[in-house]
């Protein structure tokens, strides 16, 4: 054979090695998918979505306490970590020169590669331990952690994507400078931070390992932010390892609500993306 | 609405590197001043000194003073904010807010600025500002469309009617027409020459028939290898564009360099 033909032959068989690397890919992700829908979906009835985990040996019931309790912890970890996070990526973005700003930087690529669980037990220590109980504030204090780094960053590389030069037409129409960010160029960066903030949303929806020394669990509804709550994975996981078929089920059944949500938040990052990106 | 700017021993740095030195201009009223001179004479930096634009880039700083109607713009006391509301700006790239519709646009100024939010006072500032900007007809029945959808001359002249919504006295313009097609390039000078009779206008350009035509004044700038931009000379455009004093400004004006 000839070089050419050979190198052809080689470029030839790596193409179809990596098309069944994506086919494998996509494949996995499919079954996973397909697995879930195939045993989730028989537990999504009213009741799953409307009752409580009913006692051992009594059918029906739902979980209801745990849907709520992921909502519930989710919304006050995004309350602390949005505005802060955004605030923090503006700073970068447009202010941040010195060393500060090199240092929360590489402060917020670490903590974006720390484990989810080494955040729980922070969070254990900072708020479960003094307050003496689990709660589920302190599951949003660990979900707000791992929160922050995706939001900080992403908003950084927002706003730094704003041509300078819309900041300074605000300024020169005698603008006041926090104004000028706020409603001049944080609406340009508003798809990318709204991307960034959904995905970081999605990130920690399906956080199971932080909320088990944090929210760490109920049978019933929560009672407050500073007492233990249900939560989904946590459920997830309890039902998923215990020997009842139907509590295997509704395992499945929260597997499925939490795919469907990241889904929804990944879908909507999307649709969020491409609407009136800055022209320059 | 006429005022008095002029600056005084200006000058202005990057850092440690000095970009103009010793700058003294008396801008007149009523007229058009251009600034003419090779690239990176400093035209530009000299400008937004003149609004204190210059000190939104980091590291920089200026010496000497800008003064208008009697009052130094580098006192301690002076608002930047204030006093760019009464020397308004237009930039060598037209940059319209993207997230706004041409009205939005046009009375970004005093909206955000929190001077006017009546409806339809702003209805009355947008229509008024665009007609001073040559443009009102052209857009009336597409305000509320999004201001980046305008031709590039369009977007320029909605720049300046953005500038011009806030009342200013002394407007500077920064190559406004240097990215445009040779009949919004006209239309821009027409309108310069309309609005000359309101503001007292400043304009940078390095494009020599453009300052000849629209300047009542020329000045002519020029930086060295390793020095900063100095104005070489100032007069009536008429004479600096016939009769040249220096040298150097008549290698310029008969394009032997730069
Ligand atoms: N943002 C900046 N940072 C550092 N130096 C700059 C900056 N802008 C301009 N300069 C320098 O200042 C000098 C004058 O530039 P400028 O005022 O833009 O000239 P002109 O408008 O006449 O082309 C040049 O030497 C240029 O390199
Ligand atoms: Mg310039």
């Amino acid at each position: 054979m000839t070089n050419l033909a050979l190198r052809r032959a080689y470029s030839g068989f790596m193409v179809v090695v990596a098309g069944l690397c994506t086919l494998l890919a996509a494949g996995v992700l499919a079954a996973v998918i397909f697995y879930v829908v195939q045993n989730g979906a028989g537990a999504l009835t009213p009741s799953f979505f409307t009752r409580l985990p009913a006692p051992i040996g009594i059918s029906g019931g739902g979980i209801a306490n745990a849907i709520a309790g992921s909502a519930l912890v989710i919304a006050m970890a995004s309350l602390a970590a949005i505005p802060i996070g955004i605030l923090a990526g503006i700073y970068l973005a447009l202010y941040g020169r010195g060393k500060t700003a090199t240092a929360v930087r590489f402060l917020s690529d670490v903590l974006t590669g720390v484990p989810s669980i080494a955040i729980g037990v922070f969070a254990y220590a900072l708020v479960v331990l003094p307050s003496r109980h689990f709660s589920a504030l302190s599951a949003s204090v660990a979900l707000a952690i791992i929160m922050l780094p995706i939001i900080v960053r992403t908003t950084e590389e927002a706003v730094r994507l704003v041509p300078h030069s819309i900041r300074e037409g605000a300024l020169a129409l005698g603008i006041p400078s926090w104004k000028a960010v706020l409603l001049v160029t944080l609406p340009c960066a508003r798809a990318g931070i709204v991307t960034g903030t959904l995905l970081a949303i999605a990130r920690v929806a399906g956080e199971s390992a932080p909320l088990l020394f944090t929210a760490f669990g109920s049978l019933f509804w929560g009672r407050g932010i500073n007492s233990p709550t249900a939560a989904l994975p946590l459920i997830i996981f309890n039902y998923a390892i215990s020997p009842y078929k139907d509590w295997q089920q509704f395992a499945w059944g929260g597997a499925l609500v939490l795919i469907i949500f990241v889904f929804l938040l990944n879908l909507a990052a999307r649709l969020a993306l491409p609407s009136r990106m800055p022209v320059r | 609405m006429t005022v008095d700017l002029r600056t005084q021993s200006l000058n202005a740095y990057y850092g440690k590197h000095m970009a103009v030195r010793d700058i003294t201009i008396n801008f007149e009223k009523n007229a058009i001043t251009a600034l003419i001179g090779p690239s990176g004479c400093g035209k530009s930096t000299l400008l937004r000194c003149l609004n204190r634009m210059h000190e939104v880039i980091a590291n920089t700083r200026v010496e000497g003073q800008v003064v208008l109607d009697g009052e130094n713009l580098y006192d301690p006391g002076v608002d930047p904010t204030a006093l760019r509301r009464r020397i308004g700006m237009v930039f060598q790239r037209a940059n319209p807010f993207p997230t706004m519709t041409i009205k939005e646009n046009v009375v970004a100024g005093v909206r955000l600025a929190g001077e006017v939010t009546q409806r339809s006072a702003l209805d009355a500032i947008a229509e008024k500002s665009l007609r001073q900007a040559a443009l009102w007809d052209e857009v009336k029945d597409k305000l509320n469309q999004s201001g980046t959808s305008l031709s590039g001359g369009q977007q320029q002249r909605l720049c300046i009617a953005r500038a011009l919504a806030v009342e200013p006295e002394v407007l500077l313009m920064d190559e406004p027409a240097s990215a445009l097609d040779p009949i919004s390039t006209m239309k821009i000078e027409e309108l310069m020459r309309d609005l000359k009779k309101t503001y007292t206008i400043v304009i940078v350009t390095h494009n020599m028939q453009q300052a000849a035509r629209c300047s009542d004044y020329t000045g002519f700038m020029l930086a060295g290898e390793a020095t900063p931009g100095e104005l070489v000379e100032f007069g009536d455009s008429s004479s600096i564009f016939t009769t040249p004093k220096d040298p150097r400004t008549e290698d310029y004006i008969t394009g032997r360099f730069g």
